[in-house]
């Protein structure tokens, strides 16, 4: 029992780094029609930027964890905006060029990452507390999970306070609605996107920093290995749907955990990419996703 | 196409196909640009990739530059080809030959049924489910399940290949089975593109929709197109695991997939040459990139300009987004007139179709 209590809220802290990930892909792809590979690399450039500020200040404290954790959320930001400005915008309305532009900027800005840093992971020293665990219903959950589903918890409340309660997030409703009523509206659309992809941009730095302070270090490949999930969410959660992609990233991170416990250790990972595979022939809208958006 | 210029269009395909079977008698010592003298074993290896990467790429145009279909997993494929045929060539009872030809068996079944199911969804729908076909792949070979051998892969038992096919002093056949399955599969695929299924294929890129209303059978000409591109690059892996002597994890990796995408559009999409020559510079430049900046006194520069060009990836895919952003045609439509998919919409292969349906009985 407390075996199974263990792997289910740690599988909550996995689903929040999907979440994290997948939600911002989720919020471009709805309203911009924009896959984009480079989500992955901009989470992992954020989480340097929290390593070296970390680096900077030297001691692991709970405030330097904050300031890197800023750091990281406004380096994701600041990238999202110079790519959407200098390529994707350029790009308009030809979603395939954009889709392979993001993937050369993947490619790109991973081989600049090792070439600078080197491919070998370099270790975070993050605060004594983070380290410990709690007692939960009798089992010891790791605090790092906790803080993980805190923070998914914080990014869900927040996107849908900032859909249905601004005006920037109903023109957001609208379009992933339907984009050629609201621009016949006369809304200039392309800020919204810029906006949108610079949203991501910082969902992507906070996971950034989060995956840093979970894997307890920084690697080249952080952002790339957590992209294929997020994808994976997207899929089954539905195409521009946030709930979806809530629902699909714990779910999705149950069945991997579980089947990783009692299966086979990465038996999970096949799981879910079958049951992406499924949802796709079965249920190509995903979980919450409308139907025909798919095309 | 005037028929002089037609002539000329020949006359460079004979000169660079006997340039090409020539390579490994010439002694030349071409700088710093190649790893020795032209024939040596080194040079050799290095072409053979090369040439074995344009194959593939073309593989990949049939189904992404002619058809219009993004396949972000081509590679599975080409790792299905590359694995079974050493797993098969290594089961004492087979053999060589007969494992190459269960291999061919093997990557055609998995073209058809793969393709089958991931064409029931069009679009980015797809591209995820070849995505998650190679990852899947990716996971097992990585597990080391089927006896895949994980991280370090695989190899052939010793005795296993022909005698001609190893050791160091054979690398010039090596080098020539790679020449041969490039104009194999350029000579295929040239063949199929000119068929009338081939402007079908073209017609459901430019305009499913229109090809859909003037009665064609897309789903069909989509399968017919993504069985063959896939079983082609099956064909180029069984040909990559001689050149390497076995399979290693590498080319089911999602990046290996993404690294052919990279070459087609890179080179040209929706002309055969445009991807062979995408295929060719990509592996050199990858393989090759960082060897060169050492030479050239590279190491002297600030950091900055250092860190950069030894990444071969990093100028790789910065280069391909430039291309993206200013030479949509890709390389080839820089280097002609009559670029790839600059074609636009249409230009003669509507007129195909209207054809068929004249000629069609009618219900």
């Amino acid at each position: 029992m407390n075996d199974l209590i263990l792997i289910s809220v740690s599988a909550l802290g996995l689903a929040s780094l999907y979440f994290v990930l997948a939600s911002g892909l989720s919020l471009i792809f709805g309203l911009m029609r924009v896959l984009s590979f480079a989500h992955g690399c901009f989470l992992t450039v954020s989480a340097y930027a929290a390593w070296v500020v970390m680096q900077a200040i030297g001691t692991a404290s709970t405030a330097g964890l904050f300031v890197g954790a800023v750091a990281a959320t406004a380096t994701g930001a600041v990238i999202a905006l110079i790519t959407e400005l200098l390529v994707i915008r350029p790009l308009a309305g030809r979603e395939l060029e954009q889709l392979l532009a993001t993937v050369g900027i993947s490619i790109a800005t991973v081989a600049l990452l090792s070439g600078i840093w080197g491919s070998d992971q370099h270790l975070l020293e993050v605060p004594e507390w983070l380290r410990s665990t709690t007692a939960v219903l009798g089992a010891e959950i790791p605090n790092v999970r906790l803080v993980l589903i805190a923070a998914a918890v914080l990014v869900l409340i927040a996107i849908e306070l900032l859909l249905s309660r601004t005006r920037y997030g109903l023109i957001i409703r609208a379009g992933v609605e339907n984009r050629e009523m609201v621009t016949a509206l006369g809304i200039d659309v392309r800020r919204s996107f810029t906006l949108v992809f610079t949203l991501g941009g910082v969902l992507a730095g906070l996971g950034g920093a989060l995956t840093a302070v979970f894997y307890r270090g920084v690697t080249p490949y952080l952002g790339d290995d957590l992209l294929i999930f997020a994808f994976i969410v997207l899929i089954v959660g539905g195409l521009g749907s946030i709930r979806g992609a809530a629902i699909a990233a714990v779910g999705l991170a149950m069945a991997q955990s579980l089947t990783d416990f009692y299966v086979d250790m990465g038996a999970g990972e096949i799981v879910i990419v079958a049951l992406m595979l499924l949802t796709l022939l079965i249920r190509p809208q995903g979980i919450l996703g409308q139907k025909g958006r798919l095309v | 196409m005037s028929g002089s210029r037609r002539f000329i269009g020949l006359l460079l395909v004979a000169v660079a196909v006997v340039v090409a079977l020539l390579v490994p008698v010439l002694n030349l010592t071409l700088g710093g640009l190649l790893p020795g003298p032209l024939n040596s074993p080194g040079s050799l290896n290095l072409l053979a990739l090369m040439l074995l990467a344009g194959a593939t790429a073309i593989s990949l145009d049939l189904v992404f530059g002619y058809t219009g279909l993004l396949s972000l997993g081509h590679g599975v494929h080409f790792g299905v080809g590359c694995y079974s045929a050493v797993l098969f060539a290594n089961t004492a009872s087979i053999g060589f030959g007969a494992g190459v030809l269960l291999a061919m068996l093997t990557t055609l079944v998995i073209a058809f049924v793969g393709n089958a199911c991931a064409l029931k969804l069009t679009g980015f729908g797809f591209a995820m489910a070849s995505l998650a076909l190679v990852q899947l792949l990716a996971i097992f070979v990585e597990r080391g399940y089927w006896g895949s051998g994980g991280e370090v892969g695989l190899t052939y038992d010793s005795g296993v290949l022909p005698g001609n096919f190893t050791g160091l002093a054979n690398s010039r056949n090596i080098y020539w089975l790679a020449a041969g399955t490039l104009m194999l599969i350029y000579v295929l695929a040239r063949l199929a593109v000119a068929t009338e299924a081939g402007s079908v294929w073209q017609a459901i890129r430019d305009n499913p929709l229109r090809a859909q209303v003037l009665g064609v059978p897309v789903y069909g000409y989509r399968l017919a197109a993504a069985t063959f591109g896939s079983f082609l690059a099956g064909v180029c892996g069984i040909a990559y695991s001689v050149v390497m002597s076995g399979a290693n994890p590498g080319v089911v990796a999602l990046t290996y997939s993404l690294g052919l995408i990279l070459m087609v559009v890179l080179g040209g999409r929706g002309l055969l040459w445009g991807a062979m020559l995408g295929g060719l510079l990509y592996t050199y430049l990858d393989l090759r990139l960082a060897a060169l900046s050492t030479l050239s006194g590279v190491e002297d520069l600030p950091g900055v300009l250092r860190i950069p060009l030894t990444q071969p990836q990093f100028i790789l895919g910065a280069v391909f987004v430039l291309v993206i952003l200013f030479l949509p045609g890709g390389l080839a439509s820089a280097l002609s007139r009559r670029g790839g998919s600059k074609n636009g919409p249409g230009s003669g292969r509507t007129a195909v179709l209207v054809n068929r349906l004249r000629k069609a009985p009618s219900p």
